[in-house]
């Protein structure tokens, strides 16, 4: 880089370096990371310190806004509702993502590959491309409905979509992959011989998973469930195509308040309240599991 | 050191059993990695398995824990079939190549986990694993976890996990293949006291020539997945069948000759213009005008001053020659018998070695051993 000015030293004063080029370059690099902090304090930080502000002043300065979490049905049920399908859709992913990671991890090399791209194409289609198609796949005369129909399964058709059940079907849909990737990592991590060794002292294979695989990729387990969790608290688009408009989560909720009822206050209120529940569900998981596994750091 | 522990009593000694593989052979696909292998070892006998890397050692001991089906043959214990059985049924101790301990467990956890497994009550339990750990003196470890013990230690962690069921059979894969040259040395003692102390029947997979002759009361080579020969480290050593066997175990000269005359006890041998005289071996005897190959060990060849005389004498000149502390060892270019290996004691050698440094050798005609070629070698 030439920013960093040393490129440009001369082969013979580099028997006499200069003291002062360290931090000359340093300078530098720092200098190539300016743009990024620039866009994300004044376009990321300041704003959600508004957010922060405004719950504390819109209608009128005080704790108003908060006061609601305590005394309004209505916030209160917005945060059942949020908790209860973020957990729900957290353990079937889980559930979900262990089988699979399970799968992927015993398999050959070559169906490796294969079995990691079936798991992470879905990533790379729009969320809201694969919510209309979930609508278009539970809706009352959907593919799954007219097909249980057909086969004389049911009479009429089940309400699958536009309720909960519609919304933690398209989150799962939606968080399998992230759930598979920590899990998948620490599996991967375990050396199969451990295992065989399980099996070669007398356990079955089910003690030698129970006692032995289980807990070694634990960790994966838990840096999935927190991964999940998280992105689940703040899901906006799935939930408010595959609710209806009837069951209400956090997000679509403040965008309600927001955008809808020019409620500012109570908007940002909730989502002050999302941010503080996220850090603390990370503060408290930071000190079972090592983050950096969690966002991909090194090992 | 506590001697007297669960695992050593003197009547302990009975407590092995024997081993019989009946014709196994193992194939995979178009590739035979074991072909039709049977061998019986007995109670509280140490067998190594020797052979190269793509031998089928490995294959042979993974069948005989359950992991690997064979194709053909079957595998008994005391006479009884088990080839059907899952290696968790067999009951055999194992030692997997680089320990496979299990990470998130302490020592005693690790060595309690055969025991906790068979649902054995906790003070029984805590006894034998106490018992064990004192077996392979890591008594004050117990807490520890695998990663913060040295590669040595881990070792013994995973020797004592595999001894505390008291298993019809201890298997070892490469046990010490991943350790340095010296603790190798040292552990090889140590498991070979250990095998003394519990009376087990041990099966040992090696690659190892050094380590398979120190530990064995009986070596089977092996090559590409085939038995070559089986018997105790000093029969293989010093009587080897094929030139494989010669070549593997330890280092060997091998001279080409034609045979001339036959006698009761022994032949003579026409190598271009130098005659040997060769005592008779175990196998078949040659016809006259057969080709022959003898192997010769290269401590087995003495320097000959200007007044020895030996049965089978031949010159040459030193090509290469290294320093190696205990002795020297020569490469010898000779006219008739291509390039001789010598093991010459540095010790008050006769002679100081330098490359072209005229040289005469000698051995008696009991030095060496015909062999045979090997099957099918190009």
């Amino acid at each position: 880089m030439s920013m960093s000015g040393s490129a440009a030293a001369p082969a013979l004063s580099a028997a006499t370096p200069a003291p002062s080029l360290p931090r000359f370059r340093n300078a530098g690099w720092w200098g190539l990371i300016l743009p990024a902090f620039l866009l994300m304090t004044v376009f990321y930080l300041a704003p959600i310190l508004q957010v922060l502000l405004i719950s504390f002043t819109e209608p009128r300065p005080g704790l108003d806004n908060y006061e609601r979490l305590f005394t309004s049905m209505g916030v209160q049920n917005v945060i059942e509702t949020t908790l209860r399908i973020c957990i729900i859709t957290t353990a079937v992913s889980l559930a979900l993502g262990y089988a699979l990671s399970y799968v992927v991890a015993l398999a050959s090399p070559r169906a490796q590959r294969w079995w990691l791209l079936a798991v992470l194409v879905p990533l790379w289609i729009s969320v809201l491309v694969r919510s209309f198609a979930w609508v278009t796949l539970l809706r009352r005369q959907g593919l799954v409905n007219e097909g249980l129909m057909g086969l004389g399964v049911i009479d009429e058709p089940l309400r699958l979509v536009w309720n909960e059940f519609g919304i933690v079907v398209g989150m799962v849909h939606y968080m399998v992959p992230y759930a598979v990737l920590p899990i998948l990592a620490s599996m991967r991590e375990i050396d199969p011989r451990l295992l065989a060794a399980a099996r070669g002292l007398g356990a079955s294979r089910f003690t030698a998973f129970r006692r032995v695989f289980l807990p070694l990729s634990a960790p994966g387990l838990v840096a999935a469930g927190v991964l999940v969790f998280i992105f689940s608290l703040g899901f906006y688009i799935t939930p408010a195509i595959l609710g209806g408009g009837k069951t209400l989560m956090a997000a679509e909720w403040i965008k309600l308040q927001i955008l809808d009822l020019i409620r500012w206050g109570l908007g940002t209120m909730l989502a002050t309240v999302l941010v503080v529940a996220i850090l603390v569900t990370l503060a408290i998981f930071s000190r079972v599991v090592n983050l950096k596994r969690l966002f991909g750091g090194g090992a | 050191m506590s001697e007297a522990t669960a695992l050593s009593r003197p009547e302990a000694r009975s407590a092995g059993h024997a081993l019989e593989l009946r014709g196994l052979s193992k194939r995979y696909g178009s590739f035979t990695a074991v072909e039709n292998v049977s061998l019986r070892v007995e109670s509280g006998e140490f067998l190594t398995l020797l052979g190269p890397s793509g031998s089928g050692k490995t294959t042979i001991l993974m069948m005989i824990a359950g992991f690997t089906t064979p194709s053909e043959g079957g595998i008994l214990l005391d006479g009884q079939d088990i080839t059907g059985l899952p290696p968790e049924k067999r009951d055999f101790g194992m030692v997997f190549q680089g320990y496979a301990l299990f990470p998130h467990m302490s020592v005693a956890e690790n060595v309690a986990f055969p025991l906790r497994v068979r649902a054995m009550g906790k003070a029984e339990r805590e006894a034998k694993v106490r018992a064990a750990l004192d077996l392979v003196q890591l008594d004050r470890f117990a807490e520890r976890k695998p990663s913060q013990l040295s590669g040595g230690q881990q070792q013994r962690v995973a020797l004592a996990r595999a001894l505390v069921f008291d298993p019809a059979l201890l298997l070892l894969d490469e046990p010490l293949s991943a350790l340095d040259k010296k603790l190798r040395a040292e552990l090889q003692e140590e498991l070979k006291a250990l095998h003394r102390r519990v009376g087990r029947t041990f099966v040992n997979v090696t690659h190892d020539q050094e380590e398979a002759l120190s530990l064995s009361d009986h070596i089977a080579i092996l090559n590409h997945g085939k038995l070559v020969q089986m018997g105790g480290p000093t029969a293989l050593y010093e009587a080897p069948r094929t030139r494989f066997v010669a070549d593997f175990l330890g280092k060997s000269n091998f001279l080409q000759g034609t045979v001339r005359e036959l006698a009761p006890g022994g032949m003579a041998l026409q190598a271009g213009g130098t005659r040997l005289v060769q005592a008779a071996g175990a196998g078949p005897r040659p016809a006259i005008g057969a080709p022959a190959l003898l192997s010769l060990r290269p401590e087995k060849i003495a320097l000959l001053g200007e007044s020895d005389a030996a049965e089978n004498m031949v010159s040459g000149e030193i090509a290469a020659w290294a320093y190696l502390g205990a002795g020297f060892s020569l490469a010898v270019r000779t006219a008739d018998l291509g390039e001789i290996r010598v093991a010459l004691p540095a010790w008050k050698a006769p002679i100081a070695p330098a490359e072209g440094l005229p040289v005469r050798l000698g051995w008696s005609a009991d030095a060496a051993v015909p062999v045979l070629e090997d099957e099918g070698a190009a």
